[in-house]
């Protein structure tokens, strides 16, 4: 892999990268609109084998037996691999160990993997996997996330207990926060009830898991994946392998998105160790069904939610109970569940709150970060009964999300006052702004019909309803988490006699774009036209955290800044020039503000805060449906969104366009579905997202209100669109139906009322 | 198995397994990635190539179908550093994010504007409903389109 020139692509034309603030295009849009762009799963290497992973069949179940003598004497066969080939660490996990490299006694999910195969071709290596033979006794599933807390433990070590987290003795708890703040027993003139369920989600990247493993022939590896954090894969991968930090580097394949289902490993440790027993390389593919079991979900969630408020619509206490399945392994089960509990509220100012959320093992698929991150599920809920109380109180929704907007100033529900900025009210009034289309008439073509060409009436049963919600959630890791990111920055003179930068980063970049900020802010803070990027990798750089968190952006353009001042004051002492060959190096690290842990009883701050900044998004949804067939369509959506400072309009107006078609996704279609804890649905004919006849034109206003800690008061924007749509689609269909509609996605039943 | 197709103009061999799809022949055989391997049933679009002139996902085709027939895939789009107008458009309208999806809409868009130089908004949306794009929410896809439909 060489350093990629940022300036020009050599052959075509010049790209205009542009500066902080300009609408920049993408500097990789072209080698991957001509199809160059090498992807994970595109990587070769001389010699390579194809890796394969023999995943479980059932839920739960004890190993009696594993015999791999057949599969390994077949042709074309190098290697196969159990658990008692795991040459270091038997066990790994994004942030508690419980996860077995390959199953080793008991499986926990469905697809769990058990061993690893590797073979010349890809399909003998699937057919080797497929003589293993593996006598499983099946145990019976836990997969009800109320029962599992009553049921036998699956980790009855108890893996993440402790931590300072509340301790709850209750079986199979991942973890229990409770937020207790004024007095959770405060009336109000009215009260709203609802009990709201959201399925899982999956991210549904379309690049699979994939990466290529080399061994480096003195005992270390290389690995290239598709990932999210380059360095935290590195501090996971090499206790297993047993092998010494600086034999393992992981370099960033091309990522075929992400959205938080690449943070846990998926082929780095097994495709490192077919290849240090083969000592050939080895790629590793998984397919679409693989995929929808070798990655984590989206949690499923049950909440439990009570709004109170006065005749003149202030909230008076807000109570609720969130229950999320994490499935087989912790992953970021414990953060997720903290998320959930802080944003339960949404942006609103209530002083009396009680909140508790629980996320739970069970035998369900493991559920981790997926966009949102826990706060889309409790924003669906909050936002249901905001439109609950407002109805109740005759109240435009609208009007009554405004008298309770949150402001800078004002506490949270765990007594973190916000000191940043928060405009709430103004991403309200803007989104609220943006004029509404017409009603189209009838008759009109099948595309523009609820269902679309599915529907074969003339549109007798339709009717459009206006949807309205808000949402908030934080930017970047919280809790007392020691996040930073690295960059470095090399000065240098080319053959010319021109200065040209080299900008280091570990960011990884899986779409949203961020090689591009690297860029623009190197080419900001230096006034210099030419900049690089090099390759994202371990080997150069220390960690840049991960592409996590809506702060990749934030973090990155700081590290970035950094590393720029001293360059900019080496060549300062230098007087102002580099001699031909000289060059200065120069690697800095960004911190953001300390954030501190949560009260574990009560859920309160220990110190000025546990989250770093928040941003929020309000939307307005025109939806019809067919009140008779129950199909849907969204007709139009208009979002205002907090933004901070757009380091690039043009990819801002992309993150929000998308995240929005994640949540619309979850709103009408999106769910993995289990039928006693095995996946029923794993392919894209079965797991629908949506298309080009389902998503309608967004309208976007960005909000820019800077944020005063952040780099050119800058704020991620990947999140607030997939915390808020799903909520602002379904208030739509609820105004259309005049149903409740408690759960997403809402299903075609739902709609009609069967 | 031995079998012989033209890709992109240029006639190629290749020793294949019987079960092994087009795609895996164009990706792994004859070190053309582009295409892409997003679902390998059909319902993605990413491995979208033109089979004799018409619009196919390549994972649907056998290798062995493929003997003697005339396949294009988006390697074949830009002409000596020229960006095909499709590609360009893409480009310049941040119509790629992730960019797994981008050379099968590139292929499809073209394959549209090929018979239907004008598309309504309509019938962009009926077009490209084949190919699955997870990051854009394609509403920059339809400005690219229309982009270059506009010439």
């Amino acid at each position: 892999m060489t350093t990629e020139r940022v300036v020009s692509v050599p052959g075509r034309r010049r790209l205009e990268i542009g500066r902080v603030g300009e609408a920049a295009e993408r500097i990789d849009a072209v080698p991957k609109a001509t199809g160059e762009f090498a992807y994970s799963s595109d990587l070769f290497a001389e010699g390579m084998l194809w890796g394969h992973t023999l995943r479980s069949p059932h839920a739960h179940a004890r190993i009696v037996d594993v015999d791999v003598s057949e599969a390994v004497s077949l042709p074309g066969v190098h290697a196969v691999l159990t658990q008692d080939d795991v040459p270091g660490e038997k066990r790994y996990g994004l942030e508690f160990r419980d996860q077995p490299v390959l199953a080793s006694g008991t499986v926990r999910y469905f697809g769990e993997p058990v061993a690893i195969v590797a073979a010349d071709h890809p399909e003998q290596a699937r057919r080797a996997a497929e003589r293993i033979r593996v006598v499983y006794e099946p145990l019976e599933p836990v997969v009800d996330a109320e029962r599992a807390l009553e049921q036998e433990p699956l980790h009855p070590e108890r893996p993440t207990s402790g931590h300072g987290y509340r301790d709850d003795p209750r079986s199979n708890v991942v973890r229990t926060i409770v937020i207790r703040h004024g007095d959770p027993e405060r009336s109000g003139d009215v009260s709203v009830s609802g009990i709201y369920e959201v399925g899982m989600q999956d991210q549904a990247f379309l690049g699979p898991e994939s990466g290529l493993a080399v061994p480096d022939g003195e005992g270390g590896i290389d690995i290239y994946v598709a990932t999210q954090w380059l360095h935290v894969d590195r501090d996971q991968v090499v206790p297993c392998l047993g092998l010494e930090p600086e034999q393992v580097r992981i370099h960033l394949a091309g990522v075929g998105g992400a959205f938080g289902g690449r943070e846990d490993l998926s082929m780095q440790i097994h495709g490192a160790m077919l290849a240090l027993r083969t000592n050939r390389p080895v790629k590793m593919v998984y397919n679409r069904q693989e995929s929808f079991v070798g990655h984590i979900h989206r949690h499923p969630a049950r909440i439990w939610a009570e709004h109170r408020a006065r005749h003149d619509g202030k909230l008076t206490c807000v109570r609720m109970r969130i229950l999320l399945d994490g499935g087989a392994y912790a992953s970021s089960s414990t953060a997720v569940t903290s998320n959930a509990a802080s944003f339960a509220c949404g942006p609103y100012a209530v002083e009396n709150v009680l909140v508790e959320s629980t996320s739970v093992y069970t035998n369900n698929p493991p559920c981790g970060a997926m966009r949102g991150f826990g706060a889309v599920q409790t924003c669906f809920a909050s936002e249901a009964q905001m439109d609950r109380l407002a109805a109740a109180l005759s109240i435009d929704p609208v009007e009554l999300r405004l008298r309770n907007a949150l402001a800078p100033g004002d506490e949270l529900p765990t007594g973190q006052k916000i000191d940043g900025s928060l405009p709430v009210a103004e991403v309200i009034r803007r989104c609220a702004a943006i004029p509404v289309p017409e009603p189209e008439e009838l008759p009109r073509g099948p595309l523009r019909l609820p269902g679309g060409a599915g529907n074969v009436t003339r549109g007798e049963g339709v009717t459009r309803g206006v949807g309205f919600a808000v949402g908030f959630k934080n930017i970047g890791y919280s809790e007392g988490f020691d996040d930073y990111t690295a960059a470095r920055v090399r000065l240098f003179t080319d053959a010319s006699g021109e200065l040209v930068a080299e900008v280091h980063c570990a960011a990884a970049e899986v779409g949203q774009g961020v090689t591009n900020v690297l860029a623009q802010v190197a080419r900001t803070e230096l006034e210099l036209e030419n900049v690089m990027v090099a390759p994202h990798t371990t080997s150069t750089v220390d960690s840049a955290g991960s592409a996590s968190a809506s702060r990749m952006t934030w973090m990155a353009s700081g590290a970035v800044r950094l590393a720029c001042d001293a360059v900019k004051e080496e060549l300062a002492r230098r007087g102002g020039s580099l001699e031909a060959g000289d060059e200065i190096d120069a690697e800095r690290i960004y911190r953001h503000p300390k954030t501190a842990p949560l009260d574990p009883e009560t859920g309160q701050v220990t110190d000025e805060r546990a989250h770093v900044a928040f941003a929020c998004a309000a939307m307005r949804v025109v939806a019809e449906v067919d009140t008779e067939l129950g199909l849907t369509r969204v007709a139009w959506i208009g979002t205002a969104q907090d933004v901070g400072k757009a380091l690039n309009p043009q990819a801002v107006h992309g993150q929000i366009e998308g995240g929005t078609a994640q949540g619309l996704g979850l709103a009408l279609m999106e769910e993995i579905q289990t039928s006693g804890g095995l996946i029923t649905n794993a392919s894209f004919t079965d797991y629908l997202i949506p298309t080009t006849l389902d998503m309608p034109p967004v309208d976007s206003v960005l909000v820019e209100e800077p944020e005063p800690e952040a780099p050119y008061g800058v704020k991620g924007v990947g999140e607030p669109p997939t915390v808020v749509s799903t909520a602002a689609i379904v208030s739509a269909l609820r105004d259309a139906t005049g149903r409740e509609l408690t759960r997403v996605p809402v299903r075609p039943d739902d709609i009609v009322g069967l | 198995m031995k079998i012989g197709l033209t890709v992109n103009g240029e006639r190629r061999e290749a020793d294949v397994w019987g079960g092994e799809s087009l795609l895996y022949v164009l990706r792994e055989r004859l070190g053309l990635p582009g295409s892409k391997n997003a679902c390998e049933q059909g319902e993605c679009g990413s491995c979208s190539v033109l089979y004799d002139g018409t619009l196919v996902c390549a994972c649907l085709v056998l290798a062995g179908q493929a003997e003697g027939h005339e396949v294009t895939t988006v390697e074949s789009f830009a002409h000596e550093g020229v960006l095909h107008p499709v590609q360009e458009a893409f480009a310049r309208m941040g119509a790629v994010q992730c960019g797994f999806c981008t050379p099968g809409l590139i292929v499809a868009t073209a394959d549209l504007l090929a018979r239907n130089p004008s598309p309504s908004d309509d019938e962009i949306r009926e077009a490209l409903s084949g190919n699955l794009c997870r990051c854009t929410g394609y509403a920059k896809i339809f400005d690219a389109v229309r982009l270059a439909a506009a010439g």
